[in-house]
């Protein structure tokens, strides 16, 4: 997709580049010289602005959190398209990480941000990918405080490739992980799944949808702080790659407990239940880059189901299981017409069927 | 989803089983002949569902699955020569050859990519000039007419860098071999409603006559699969043989005619090898003398060595409806999805990828107890009705 397809790249409008005698990214801007210098002091800093970039320093040194646990979590993204409905590898980038550290039981705080462009990607979708991020960044009240850039020659990176660490510090009620799963624990999922998926496969070449089907990817943290205060929330998972059922299956397995779903409960738009349909892929296994799946307290999951859904992230919120001590290590859904089928963690990539 | 959910409406599903129910006085054997069918019967539990009198045997209607190996091997040799772009359904890309699979020779740095239509194919070979494109035309009468019409459209524009290596199966000779075999069990038959919607059923009259099988034509969602098994069940139970169409909403009996025209314009029928089932004479489809610039048999000249199909596998026995996934001894320990032996494993229509991920066979691996017992056991669990 060319920028002048993109919909979000109106974002530039209101900020010009600050960059405007080199059209595209030169093998130079990477050098460590003065093009690298321009691009991080016009490019970079700006957006970011904040104490521990201005410094152009090495590293960030950070304040204390006064004896909160820390978490930290890493994540490359190198997405194709880069510019896709609804987001980009910039936003995505930012959500991507904000979200580990959420399902983590913490709040982000801090990010770095390490580009690897390809030469001769335009300067101009670098700038949307910079803002884009800045805007994630700010709505998640996170702070880009390092960063790295690197370009290498064309043909060994595909445009650009971005990799974001965060910093966040645990909430200090929570404690979550799998190994806090009990039977009787609801299964709940903020929203509908396998959108973001569709998303990607509807720009990819030679797959062209009247629809557009736009990303759900979004930071969830906010999401956490408001289902944190009312309930006993024993594990999270944001089920991206490989979707929903592969998160179920590795916390069936690492809690040594059984997990049922209900078919006919799982949240799922219709245009994106088409697109699966058509190309023969399970939703179950569609990545999802805004969606959490909460394991609750079963007395508590009233509650935080109502907190989920009072706000926009988890609107369409839903019971969509719970956790058994039937058949450990093993994901079960009761199909729609009341039949009964484990559900398989995936091999390899979903690839469409022949007929 | 108007036309998807109520053909999976759980009330209508529960008559249908009723009925089944009170109607059996026997175990019959159904094959139904799609590997789509098998998989909605795996996906959503019908095979728990229907009494145990209901014993589905999985049929030959699995593309990726029939396709010989020595055709994997030499769709791989011609994606590995300099300057050929080599397209595929994504389904064909793991397949094992001898040696390797489409996506190891994409690693290696052959250039595969995955299309969803044979005319994309030929939108690349547009784009491309200077490179051979080549496409995989694999499957049944099904996806036989846009291949048809990939290669007539590149033939009346003249882009002579695009060719197809062609594996089209036809149906109703498989289910002949099927039939006449000493070792047959199939008393009925579900038959493919993709591929009759192309061809049509009139053939069927005559197999249904001579072999006295009902072969009713059967849709892909759960109440198709449910109505169509309890139409050859009263058919069985009644003594009747007899070709009935339960797909009538998509299918008649002539079937697609400017589909079969296509079809006929551009291909012949010719003798097939078929994976794990052997030859079978008149059962496969090739590009007419005309179309032979577009033939990437007669365009690359490759050499492969034998192909060596694993002795383990026992496909062509689970093709051919004689045993189940779960007889193989390799199943779900040597073979899984991550290291398939046989083709049936990779395929999204294969019968025992179908078994693997909707079954509980995962934990055969983990355990050295008797093979097989402790997924019955769980399958027993989870089904409702035994």
């Amino acid at each position: 997709m060319s920028k002048s397809e993109k919909k979000e790249g109106t974002a530039s409008f209101h900020c010009p580049i600050p960059i405007s005698d080199y059209k595209s990214v030169l093998l130079a801007h990477g050098s460590g010289g003065k093009l690298t210098n321009d691009l991080i002091r016009k490019m970079f800093v700006p957006p970011f602005r904040n104490e521990q970039l201005e410094n152009l320093h090495d590293g960030a040194i950070l304040p204390s959190l006064n004896g909160r646990q820390l978490t930290i979590s890493t994540d490359s993204f190198v997405v194709n398209p880069i510019f896709f409905p609804g987001g980009d590898i910039g936003s995505l980038s930012v959500h991507g990480t904000v979200n580990d550290i959420a399902m983590c039981g913490a709040e982000p705080l801090y990010l770095s941000v390490g580009l690897i462009i390809e030469e001769g990607f335009p300067m101009d979708d670098l700038w949307t990918i910079i803002l884009s991020m800045e805007k994630a960044a700010k709505e998640a009240g996170v702070q880009v405080v390092t960063g790295d850039t690197k370009v290498v020659d064309r043909g060994k990176c595909d445009k650009i490739f971005i990799n974001t660490t965060g910093i966040g510090a645990v909430w200090p009620e929570m404690k979550i992980g799998a190994s806090e799963i009990q039977a009787g624990d609801k299964i709940i999922v903020s929203g509908d799944i396998a959108r973001h998926g569709i998303s990607i496969m509807s720009v990819r070449e030679g797959l062209e949808f009247e629809t557009v089907i736009e990303t759900d990817s979004a930071s969830l943290h906010g999401l956490v702080n408001a289902m944190r205060k009312k309930g006993e929330i024993h594990a999270l998972r944001d089920p991206t790659r490989g979707g929903v059922s592969s998160a179920l299956n590795e916390l069936a397995e690492a809690s040594g407990y059984g997990i049922q779903i209900d078919e006919e409960n799982l949240p799922i738009r219709e245009q994106v239940r088409g697109a699966c349909e058509l190309l023969g892929l399970d939703p179950l296994y569609v990545a999802n880059e805004g969606k959490l799946l909460a394991f609750v307290n079963s007395e508590d999951a009233d509650a935080v189901l109502n907190a989920m859904r009072a706000d926009p992230l988890g609107k369409e919120a839903a019971v969509i299981g719970e956790v058994v001590e039937d058949h450990p290590g093993l994901v079960v859904l009761n199909s729609r017409i009341g039949g009964r089928r484990v559900v398989d963690m995936i091999t390899g990539e979903q690839l469409p069927r022949i007929c | 989803m108007k036309y998807l959910d109520e053909y999976r409406d759980r009330e209508a599903a529960e008559k249908y089983i009723n009925l089944v129910k009170k109607m059996v006085t026997r175990q019959w054997t159904i094959m139904e002949i799609c590997g789509g069918q098998t998989h909605a019967i795996v996906k959503y539990g019908l095979n728990h569902l229907l009494p145990y009198e209901v014993n589905f045997v999985h049929g030959p209607g699995c593309p990726v699955c029939v396709t010989p190996q020595e055709l994997i091997d030499k769709a791989i040799a011609i994606a590995e020569q300099p300057d050929v772009i080599f397209t595929s359904f994504g389904d064909m890309m793991r397949v094992p050859g001898t040696h390797k699979d489409l996506l190891m020779a994409k690693s290696e740095g052959a250039d595969v990519r995955m299309v969803y239509s044979p005319l994309d194919a030929l939108k690349l070979a547009r784009g491309h000039p200077g490179k051979e494109v080549v496409f995989f035309a694999v499957g049944f009468e099904t996806t036989a007419p846009a291949n048809a019409m990939a290669v007539y459209q590149a033939s009346k524009t003249g882009v002579k860098n695009f060719s197809i290596l062609s594996s089209h199966v036809l149906v109703p000779p498989a289910m002949e071999t099927i039939l006449s075999s000493p070792e047959n069990r199939v008393q009925g038959f579900l038959a493919a409603g993709h591929v009759c919607t192309v061809v049509g059923y009139e053939e069927y009259y005559s197999l249904a006559e001579r072999y006295k099988v009902p072969i009713v034509v059967t849709g892909f969602e759960p109440l198709d699969i449910l109505q169509g098994t309890y139409m050859v069940l009263k058919q069985l139970e009644e003594g009747r043989y007899e070709v009935e169409n339960q797909y009538a909403r998509v299918v008649q009996s002539q079937g697609n005619i400017p589909s079969q025209n296509i079809i006929k314009k551009v291909f012949r029928v010719t003798d097939r090898n078929w994976r794990g089932v052997g030859g079978i004479p008149k059962s496969g489809l090739e590009l007419r003398s005309e179309y032979e610039a577009h033939d990437a048999n007669k365009k690359f000249e490759v050499n492969i060595g034998e192909a060596e199909n694993s002795p383990e596998c026992i496909a062509g026995e689970i093709l051919r409806g004689v045993k189940k996934p779960i007889d193989c001894p390799v199943f779900g320990t040597k073979c899984t999805p991550e290291h398939p032996v046989g083709a049936p494993m990779v395929s999204s229509e294969g019968a025992c990828a179908a078994y693997y991920h909707y079954g509980n066979y995962r934990q055969r691996s983990l355990q050295s107890g008797t093979p097989g017992q402790k997924e019955l056991q769980t399958e027993k669990n989870l089904g409702t009705n035994q």
